[in-house]
């Protein structure tokens, strides 16, 4: 493309819908596997449900297009409750883990089907399918079946599937999950680009933290059956707000200790015997125990830095792992604590010695409370 | 030869033997008097031609074979779709209410409807026992009977090859199709049925050749009137009339072979029930 939009994007531009989850819940047989999710989705907003398997995520995502019926709560798109509309009256469009082509149809009358299904005339549904495999970037493929395509491809077809009727929000089950590593990331990136031409809502489900923090606007960390943190991707990872969120979304290093004190929202606490700092979102009473986390990437070696200011520790190295562009480090803190550094690599850095004791630094800036 | 490339046929010998000596010979020696009593000739065949017995039979046949295979049709496909909707243990529950009759044998099944259609059976009783008939109605020995019992005992063959194809379509395509806006029957219609026509197919097949050389239950719930080919030929059979046996024979054969050739042949057919692998 030449960077313009196409049709199908220039008349959606900005008109995506907005969605909003009320105490949703749903059990099965008595079993909670949604417990009362509540959340704003701004219209043209690309928000990623992330979390891992069983939940609840998923099931949120089949409510929300209709597939289960909420055992309590409300879901609401454009501020209309949507709750008993049967799924093919909520114009949604829906991309699967599985793509689910009609095996027994061509590409284009996959892509046609929606379309068929709304009364659109042959004519005009054979513009918007070509229109809609541009846009996809498979221009050309109408004829094919879908066994004959590859697993990229029939994603693609089932991307064009679900947007060729605009709908104005997209809901997106795991759809790269059964795809190698490059091809992932490749779609990865031309997901976003299609949010941005299309400006019409995503909804996007994923146990992939990577592919979280890649697209989305805002991620809802879900765990079993709640939210347990909604932001940014920088929000998220630079403030996880507890230790499920700091370990499922990137690695962390987790130091527990006693709060000696409080100094303009940040805490001081002693742990594996050195006295550390942290962002703290509230007070902390003196004597209460707290788990500091960092990330592996944010600790240094205090030799390595002209000067390390924040906070420091002392720790024997265990392992050390060359791993192309950077170094990987675990070590053992005095107390026992095992912490990794990952550390860019580069002709000049020192590589540490396993046995060698070598103080780390980092900033209290990406030190939080959990 | 080595060891493992002779140990199939030696695996399959006696088999092959066995079925020589008393299947495929007796069969040929059979069809072989077709042509050749009592001098080698076709005019077995030209006479069957302009036979009047013989064209009421074949037609009684394929009437029969064709009503048999819509009945079972319309009525098993829907429970095929039931079963395939349903959870596991409801699901095994109604297999085994299917395959029941399946058990049973077929002189039994057409007995049980004999106790049912009878002049003094069920239904006659009720119906007097309700006043609203005074004298018995004629069910047993008409076509209707042999129509009623040979659906009910071929059922099966229509319901488990489309349950089996309906099995294995992804559950997640009728809801995309509900996802893309289509209406229950809709997905039904453009996504399911089209994917289970394999099955439809293949019961379809089985169900019509079977009706073609049913034998038992014709004779026992069956008018006179209404023979069927099977049934000719073994009347034939006991008059001793072996050239005329095995000319019916020939053509009930070759109807058969020429329906398995057609699903060989016929676009779309193909690989709904295809003979051998793929």
């Amino acid at each position: 493309m030449d960077g313009g939009l196409s049709p199908i994007a220039a008349t959606r531009l900005g008109r995506g819908a907005s969605v909003s989850l009320v105490d949703l819940e749903k059990r099965f047989e008595g079993v909670g596997a949604v417990r009362g999710i509540s959340l704003e989705i701004a219209s043209g907003e690309f928000l990623t449900l992330l979390g891992p398997s069983g939940s609840g995520k998923t099931t949120t995502l089949m409510m929300i297009a209709g597939f289960e019926t909420p055992s309590g709560g409300d879901i609401a798109i454009d501020r209309a409750s949507v709750v008993g509309v049967p799924p093919h009256r909520r114009n949604i469009g829906m991309v699967f883990q599985n793509y689910a082509l009609f095996p027994h149809l061509t590409v284009a009358e996959n892509i046609a089907f929606p379309l068929k299904q709304r009364g659109v005339d042959r004519g005009t549904r054979a513009v918007r399918v070509k229109e809609a495999l541009a846009l996809v970037r498979l221009p050309g493929y109408e004829a094919r079946y879908p066994r004959q395509l590859s697993g990229g491809q029939q994603q693609r077809v089932a991307l064009a599937r679900a947007i060729v009727f605009q709908p104005r929000l997209l809901l997106m089950d795991e759809p790269l999950g059964a795809l190698d590593k490059q091809l992932r990331e490749s779609l990865q990136l031309e997901m976003r680009r299609l949010h941005a031409d299309l400006g019409i809502t995503f909804v996007y489900v994923t146990h992939d933290q990577e592919e979280a923090l890649t697209m989305s606007d805002r991620i809802a960390v879900v765990n079993e059956g709640r939210i347990a943190q909604l932001g940014a991707p920088e929000a998220l990872y630079d403030r996880p707000c507890d230790r499920f969120v700091a370990s499922f979304l990137g690695e962390s290093n987790f130091l527990t200790g006693t709060v000696r004190g409080m100094e303009t929202g940040v805490v001081v606490a002693e742990c594996a015997g050195a006295v550390l700092r942290g962002v703290a979102p509230q007070a902390l009473a003196a004597g209460a125990a707290v788990t500091l986390s960092t990330r592996p990437e944010r600790m240094r070696f205090a030799d390595a830095l002209p000067a390390a200011p924040g906070n420091r520790l002392r720790a024997t190295v265990t392992e050390a792992v060359f791993a192309g562009e950077r170094c990987r480090y675990l070590l053992r803190a005095e107390d026992g604590t095992m912490l990794v550094v990952k550390e860019p690599s580069s002709a000049t850095t020192r590589r540490r010695a396993v046995g060698e004791v070598a103080e780390l630094a980092w900033p209290v800036a990406d030190t939080v409370v959990v | 030869m080595t060891q493992a490339a002779s140990a199939p046929v030696l695996l399959v010998g006696p088999l092959l033997l066995f079925m020589a000596a008393f299947y495929a010979f007796p069969v040929l020696a059979m069809l072989a008097r077709s042509v050749t009593d009592p001098h080698p000739t076709l005019a077995n065949f030209a006479h069957l031609a302009g036979d009047g017995v013989f064209l009421h039979v074949f037609g009684t046949t394929l009437r029969t074979a064709f009503i048999v295979t819509a009945g079972t049709l319309f009525l098993g496909y829907p429970v095929a779709l039931a079963l395939s909707r349903m959870r596991p243990t409801a699901a095994t529950i109604t297999l085994v209410i299917v395959l029941l009759p399946f058990w049973t044998s077929v002189l039994v099944r057409s007995y049980a409807w004999m106790v049912l259609l009878g002049r003094r059976g069920l239904i006659n009783e009720a119906l007097r026992a309700l006043d609203l008939i005074d004298a018995p109605l004629r069910l047993l020995n008409t076509p209707l009977a042999v129509n009623l019992a040979m659906i009910h005992i071929l059922l099966p063959y229509m319901i488990l090859p489309i349950a089996s194809v309906l099995r294995q379509i992804d559950p997640s395509l009728p809801r995309a199709a509900a996802g893309m806006g289509a209406t229950p029957w809709g997905a039904f219609r453009q996504v399911v049925l089209p994917l289970s026509m394999p099955g439809a197919l293949a019961g379809t097949l089985l169900v019509f050749v079977l009706s073609l050389g049913f034998y038992i239950t014709p004779a026992l719930v069956g008018g006179p009137r209404d023979l069927m080919l099977s049934q000719l030929i073994a009347q034939q059979v006991d008059l001793l009339n072996w050239p005329y046996a095995a000319c019916l024979s020939v053509t009930l054969l070759a109807a058969t072979l020429v329906l398995l050739g057609a699903t060989q042949v016929l676009p779309g057919v193909r690989g709904a029930f295809r003979l051998g692998t793929r």
